[in-house]
């Protein structure tokens, strides 16, 4: 999957032999959240993955990681807050000498809270704006949503954090892109990230309502490079589009197993949050395997190292080393095969099943699509979503 | 994105490394990093060197001389400026 958090100068040597160090660690400290997004990230079978790791477990893990060359690590979930122990674990990856990010939707950060991480030396905060809501279309006007941001921004801004905003983008609030910037401007981001949603786990179950029309994208970019002539430094905004509405993928997670190193809650070392989907062997656990046994010798993180697992048309494509085939987990989504070129690109002989999603968000309608009505991610719907075939 | 002119840099003012931002040597890269949210920017030995004497108490004039000292070198007055208004450019450098 793309993330700005990748495009900020994690180089690696594309001559050398040995893959570098993991040195980006995701620590998804819990899968539980408060919060029901209908774009959300974590996996939709997650209810049925409700193991954690305990605290002994996610130090072992900072402290092998640590050792091994991660630098940069983000404690994420679900909502990470949820996570008793996230001031310890936070200390414990200051001390080891990480820069430590948290990735939350600010539910549960109160000033104690915010306090004691600040003791413990917490680098970064970035803050999400996802909806809490099931009034989806009213998003920017829930003023309860918009209360709670606007008191952790202020905590963010008073422990003298660099204010980050996240926002997810998707039809049914990209006409409202303005509102958004103006309201990033209010609270006093230095940063806001506007990335539209791509389309993996609860996105995809729910494509249909979420992915904008390339009448709305041209607008929302429109919009936001004035914002950004008029603002300038004040605010730096980035905007993520969508995959599909590009011709060439993505150079997913910066390669296969090369800088990123995802741990879920129950231990299962992914080289990106949505790998576990993947067909085949099982990924390794941090509490049966090493990390260095499992980032330089597993089976999974070698899977689709480099590019000697391609097939045509990326094995012989002179961009090969651009994109390195792109995702997987889209691959596999949209086509059946996990090695198969990813259909963002328009030399994939499968991007004909991109093009008949975007056909279809070309209606202006923007509330509800089709017959299906929007999920929201919640346990229930979790199981019943993947429950066995009979 | 709007063009912009180069930050000019004058030799009385003081740069510190900018809010968020963190500099370390990670001995697995061997080699400096700048820290940032979400990000890393590798740092070459000169860029290191000169971030190094950014600590919020050295003016411009002052980190040239001690550069040119700890190097036995002169003639620094230059690169210095230019690599300082690159920093402040990206945001890596405060100056007061």
């Amino acid at each position: 999957m793309s993330s700005p958090m990748l495009q900020h100068g994690l180089a690696t040597d594309p001559k050398a032999t040995r893959p570098g160090p993991p040195l980006w660690l995701l620590a998804e400290l819990t899968y539980r959240c408060p919060l029901h997004c209908a774009f959300c990230f974590n996996p939709v079978d997650f209810a049925r993955q409700s193991d954690e790791l305990d605290t002994e477990g996610w130090i072992s893990t900072l402290q092998q990681a640590r050792a091994l060359g991660s630098v940069q690590c983000g404690f994420s979930g679900g909502e990470p807050m949820l996570r008793n122990d996230l001031e310890t674990l936070v200390g414990e990856a200051n001390r080891l000498g990480f820069y430590t990010n948290l990735l939350t939707t600010g539910v549960g950060l109160n000033e104690k809270r915010a306090r004691a991480l600040k003791d413990n030396g917490l680098d970064h905060i970035q803050l999400s704006f996802q909806d809490s809501t099931r009034e989806m279309n009213d998003f920017l006007s829930n003023t309860r949503t918009f209360d709670l941001k606007n008191k952790v921004a202020s905590l963010i801004k008073d422990h003298d954090w660099p204010m980050v905003l996240n926002c997810v983008i998707h039809k049914m609030n990209i006409d409202h892109i303005d509102k958004i910037i103006e309201m990033a401007l209010e609270l006093g981001a230095e940063t806001l990230e506007l990335a539209n949603t791509q389309y993996y786990s609860w996105a995809v179950v729910n494509r249909d309502h979420l992915l904008p029309s390339k009448a709305q994208l041209d607008k929302a970019e429109e919009v936001t490079n004035e914002y950004r002539e008029r603002y300038g430094d004040r605010l730096r905004i980035i905007f993520v589009v969508p995959d599909y509405y590009e011709n060439r993928p993505k150079k997913c997670m910066n390669g296969w197993g090369n800088v990123f190193l995802t741990i879920a809650p129950d231990g299962t070392a992914l080289p990106c949050h949505t790998a576990r989907m993947l067909p085949g062997a099982a990924f390794p656990k941090v509490t049966e395997h090493s990390i260095e046994s499992i980032w330089y010798g597993s089976e999974g993180f070698n899977r689709y190292r480099g590019k000697d697992w391609m097939k045509e048309p990326c094995r012989s494509c002179p961009e090969a080393d651009n994109d390195l085939g792109g995702c997987r987990c889209q691959a596999f989504m949209l086509t059946g095969d996990p090695a198969a070129a990813d259909p963002v690109c328009d030399k994939s002989p499968d991007r004909g099943v991109v093009d008949t999603a975007i056909e279809q968000a070309q209606s202006t309608q923007t509330s509800i699509v089709g017959d299906q009505p929007l999920i929201f991610r919640d346990p229930k719907e979790s199981l019943r979503l993947t429950e066995p075939a009979e | 994105m709007s063009e912009t002119t180069p930050v000019e840099i004058t030799s009385g003012q003081i740069p510190t490394i900018a809010n968020g931002y963190r500099l370390q040597f990670e001995s697995a890269q061997d080699t400096w990093v700048l820290l940032y949210p979400e990000g890393m920017v590798k740092l070459n030995p000169s860029a290191a060197e000169i971030l190094q004497r950014c600590d919020g108490q050295t003016s411009v004039d002052d980190i040239v001389a001690k550069l040119e000292t700890a190097f036995e070198t002169t003639g620094l007055t230059k690169d210095v400026h230019s690599f300082l208004s690159i920093a402040c450019e990206q945001h890596w450098i405060s100056l007061s």
